[in-house]
C-alpha cells in the first residue's frame, strides 16, 4: 500500500509541522512534565479504570462463580426460562444483525454513489437511533403496533401479533443499532470512490457481478467491523426491549432483561451468573473488534483517517 | 469504429457542463479534447463511455445510436486518471475481469491476460497487487485491463495526470506507439497542449461547455480560430489594439501599425492583439520605422531559446520575446536596455472572446 500511505503523508506532516514549532517556543516536550504531574494523571486514569471498569467486571464473575462452578452450571441450565432467553438473545441479534447489513449497505450505497433530493435527510436520519433514549423507541413501537396503534388494529384484523412477540423484539433491537453498519460504510465507500465500480461496468460487469467482485471485497473490513458494533450494542439493548417485550419469562425475555428478573426475583447468583455469560459474550466481541481493527489497518483502506474520527464520534 | 457526439448538452445544477457540442473521432484515430479545468472534456468523454447521461443529443458508435445503451454494453475501453484498478485483486485478475464477467474459459483468459502484460513488459508482476506497482506500472496495467476485452473504443481520462513529468513524457510516446499498433479508435482528455500535440492525431479544444476549434495539431497551433485557442496553446503577448481603417494601431493614441491579421471583424473600434513571443524581434536601431521602444526587464539565457522580458513604458506593457542564442549573442542584451521590439505577425481576434 505504498502509494496510499505517500498520499496521506502530505496530511500527516503539516499536522506534526506545528506541534514542532509550539514544543520548540515552550521548551518543554510533553515527557518532560514533572514527575508528580505524570504520576497523578497516569494515577488518575487508572484508578478511575479499576473502580469504573475492573472491579465490577470481576465482582460479575466473582459473585456468578461463589458457589462454585457446579452451581454456576445449574444457575445456567437448571432453569428454563434463563435457557431460554440466552437462545432467545441469540436469535434476536443475528437476525437485527442481517437486517442491519442490508440496510447499512443499501444506505452506504445510496448516500456515498448518488445525489437524490432527501440524501441529507437521509444521513442525518441514519443518526437518530443513537439520539433517542431506547425506551423512547420502544415506546414508540408501542404506539406503532399497539391495539391502539396505526397499525396494530390491522394486523391483528389479519392474524399478526406484534408486541410482546419475537418481531417485536427485533424490530426494536434493528431500530436501536440501525447506525452502526451504515455509518462505519459511509466513510469507507466515500473514500474508496466510484471509480472502480465504474471500470468494473464499463468492463461488462453487472450490477451483481460489481457488488459481489468490487463493492464487498473492498469494505468487508468496514462492515464486519460494524457487524460486531452491531452484534454488540443488539445482544446488551435493555430499554427499547424491555418496553417492547412484555418481559415475559421464557417467551420474549432476551438475556438482560432475564437478568433483571432474576434480580428482582432475589436470585442474585442466577443473575451474576447470566451477567456473566453476557459480560463473556461482550470480551469476545471485544477481541473481535481489535483482530478487525488491525486487520482493517493492514489493508490499509485509504478510508482510514476517515474510519478513526467516525469511531470518534461514536 | 468511429465515434460521434451530436448535439450533446449536459447541467449540473446551474452549472453547464456541455453546450450543444458535436464532435467527430474518425476510425483508428487518437483524438485530444484540449481544454482547461471545467471545460467539459471530461464530461464528454464519460458521456460516450456511458458513465454519465447526456441531457440531450445523441452518441454514435460507427452509425448505431448508443445514446441509450448502459455503460455495461457500450464495449468501451475506459482509464481512468487515477487508474481505478480493483484494489484486492492481483495485477492477472484486474486484467482478466473484462474477460471473466464475459465468461471466458479458463485457457483463453490466461493466454489473453498474458499476452497483454507481454505487450507492457509486465508478466513478471502478474501475481503483484496494485499497490505493489508505481504510478506508470499502474497506468499500463489499466490500459491493458481495458484493452482485454477487445473494446470497441479507447477512451483515456487524463491518463498521464496524476504521473511525474519524466515517466509522463515517457508514456506519451508509448501510448502514441502503442496506437499505431491497435488502431482502436482512441479518445483522451488532457489539460496539457503539449501532450496533446505530441500524441493526438487530431486536437478539439474545449472551453466552457463549447468546442473553440478542432483539426490536426499543426492546424490549431498555426491557424488559432479563436483568441482563446491562441491564449491556451503556449505563451502570448496580448496588446491593446485600436482598429482604424482596416489598420491595427498599437494602444489608445499611438501610430505603430501591427501587421495584424484580423479575425472577425474589420469595423472600427478597439480590439486585442496577439503575438507569440518568437514573432517579435529585437533590434539596437529603430529600423523600420513600426516599432515599440522598449526597455529590458529581464533576460534568461537558459534553455534552446532565449526569454528576454521587456517593459514597453510608453503602453505600460510587459512583453515577452523569444530570441534564437544566436540573435541574442550578437545583440549582447542587458537588463536596462533601451531597444527596439518589431512584431513580425499578430493576430487580432472579436474581443467577444473575452478569457
Amino acid at each position: 500500500m505504498r502509494n496510499e500511505e505517500a498520499r496521506t503523508e502530505p496530511d500527516t506532516t503539516p499536522a506534526l509541522a506545528p506541534a514542532t514549532i509550539s514544543h520548540a517556543v515552550s521548551r518543554t516536550p510533553p515527557s518532560n512534565d514533572p514527575l508528580w504531574v505524570r504520576v497523578a494523571l497516569t494515577s488518575l486514569a487508572l484508578l478511575v479504570m479499576v473502580v469504573l471498569v475492573v472491579i465490577p467486571v470481576i465482582s460479575v464473575f466473582y459473585e456468578a462463580l461463589a458457589d462454585g462452578a457446579g452451581v454456576y452450571w445449574r444457575n445456567l441450565t437448571a432453569d428454563p426460562d434463563t435457557r431460554h432467553s440466552i437462545m432467545l438473545t441469540l436469535t434476536v441479534a443475528p437476525i437485527a444483525v442481517v437486517f442491519n447489513i442490508v440496510f447499512g449497505i443499501a444506505a452506504a450505497w445510496a448516500i456515498t454513489r448518488f445525489r437524490f433530493p432527501g440524501r441529507t435527510i437521509l444521513v442525518t436520519a441514519i443518526d437518530i437511533p443513537l439520539s433517542v433514549s431506547p425506551v423512547v423507541a420502544g415506546l414508540a413501537f408501542v404506539l406503532l403496533f399497539g391495539l391502539q396503534g396505526f397499525f396494530g388494529p390491522w394486523l391483528r384484523a389479519h392474524g399478526f401479533e406484534i408486541l410482546f412477540t419475537l418481531p417485536a423484539l427485533v424490530i426494536a433491537t434493528t431500530f436501536v443499532t440501525l447506525p452502526f453498519v451504515a455509518r462505519e460504510l459511509i466513510p469507507v465507500m466515500e473514500a474508496i470512490g466510484p471509480d472502480e465500480e465504474l471500470a468494473a461496468l464499463s468492463l461488462g460487469a453487472s450490477g451483481r457481478q460489481i457488488f459481489w467482485r468490487v463493492t464487498l471485497p473492498n469494505i468487508k473490513w468496514g462492515l464486519l467491523y460494524g457487524v460486531i458494533l452491531c452484534n454488540a450494542r443488539a445482544m446488551g439493548e435493555f430499554g427499547a426491549v424491555y418496553v417492547v417485550s412484555g418481559r415475559i419469562s421464557g417467551e420474549t425475555c432476551t438475556m438482560p432483561l432475564q437478568v433483571e428478573v432474576l434480580f428482582q426475583d432475589f436470585n442474585s447468583p442466577a443473575a451474576f451468573a447470566l451477567a456473566s455469560v453476557l459480560t463473556s459474550l461482550a470480551a469476545v466481541t471485544l477481541l473481535l473488534k481489535v483482530w478487525v481493527e488491525g486487520k482493517k489497518k493492514s489493508t490499509g483502506d485509504d478510508a482510514q483517517t476517515a474510519e478513526t474520527t467516525l469511531g470518534a464520534e461514536i | 469504429m468511429s465515434i460521434t457526439a451530436q448535439n450533446v448538452t449536459k447541467q449540473f445544477g446551474a452549472f453547464v457542463a456541455l453546450d450543444n457540442v458535436s464532435v467527430e473521432c474518425p476510425a483508428g484515430q487518437l483524438v485530444a479534447l484540449l481544454g482547461p479545468s471545467g471545460s467539459g472534456k471530461t464530461t464528454l468523454l464519460r458521456i460516450i463511455a456511458g458513465l454519465e447521461i447526456p441531457d440531450s443529443g445523441t452518441v454514435l458508435f460507427k452509425d448505431d445510436d448508443i445514446t441509450k445503451h448502459s455503460a455495461r454494453d457500450r464495449n468501451v475501453g475506459f482509464v481512468f486518471q487515477h487508474y481505478a484498478l480493483f484494489r484486492h485483486m492481483t495485477v492477472f485478475e484486474n486484467v482478466a475481469f473484462g474477460l471473466r464477467v464475459r465468461r471466458a474459459p479458463q485457457e483463453k483468459v490466461r493466454d489473453r491476460v498474458m499476452e497483454l502484460l507481454r505487450l507492457v513488459r509486465l508478466e513478471e508482476k502478474a501475481n503483484r497487487y496494485p499497490s505493489e506497482l508505481s504510478g506508470g506500472q499502474k497506468q499500463r496495467i489499466a490500459l491493458i485491463r481495458a484493452l482485454a476485452p477487445d473494446p470497441k473504443v479507447l477512451l483515456l481520462d487524463e491518463p498521464f495526470g496524476a504521473l511525474d513529468a519524466k515517466v509522463r513524457s515517457e508514456l506519451r510516446s508509448w501510448l502514441r506507439r502503442f496506437h499505431d499498433e491497435l488502431h482502436v479508435t482512441s479518445i483522451f482528455v488532457t489539460h496539457d497542449q503539449e501532450e496533446a500535440f505530441e500524441v493526438a492525431d487530431r486536437v478539439v479544444v474545449m472551453n466552457k461547455g463549447r468546442i473553440e476549434q478542432h483539426g490536426t495539431p499543426i492546424e490549431v497551433f498555426e491557424h488559432p480560430a479563436t483568441a482563446f485557442v491562441m491564449d491556451f496553446l503556449g505563451n502570448v503577448n496580448k496588446l491593446p489594439v485600436r482598429v482604424e481603417g482596416g489598420k491595427a494601431l498599437l494602444g489608445e493614441t499611438g501610430t505603430v501599425e501591427l501587421p495584424a491579421r484580423l479575425f472577425g471583424t474589420s469595423e472600427d473600434g478597439r480590439i486585442d492583439a496577439y503575438i507569440r513571443p518568437h514573432e517579435l524581434d529585437i533590434a539596437r536601431t529603430a529600423d523600420g520605422g513600426n516599432c515599440l521602444i522598449a526597455r529590458v526587464v529581464h533576460v534568461n539565457p537558459a534553455g534552446s531559446v532565449v526569454k528576454v522580458r521587456l517593459m514597453a513604458e510608453d503602453f505600460g506593457l510587459m512583453i515577452n520575446v523569444d530570441l534564437t542564442p544566436d540573435r541574442y549573442r550578437l545583440l549582447r542584451l542587458l537588463s536596462g536596455d533601451v531597444v527596439y521590439v518589431t512584431p513580425k505577425t499578430a493576430k487580432g481576434f472579436e474581443p467577444d472572446y473575452a478569457i
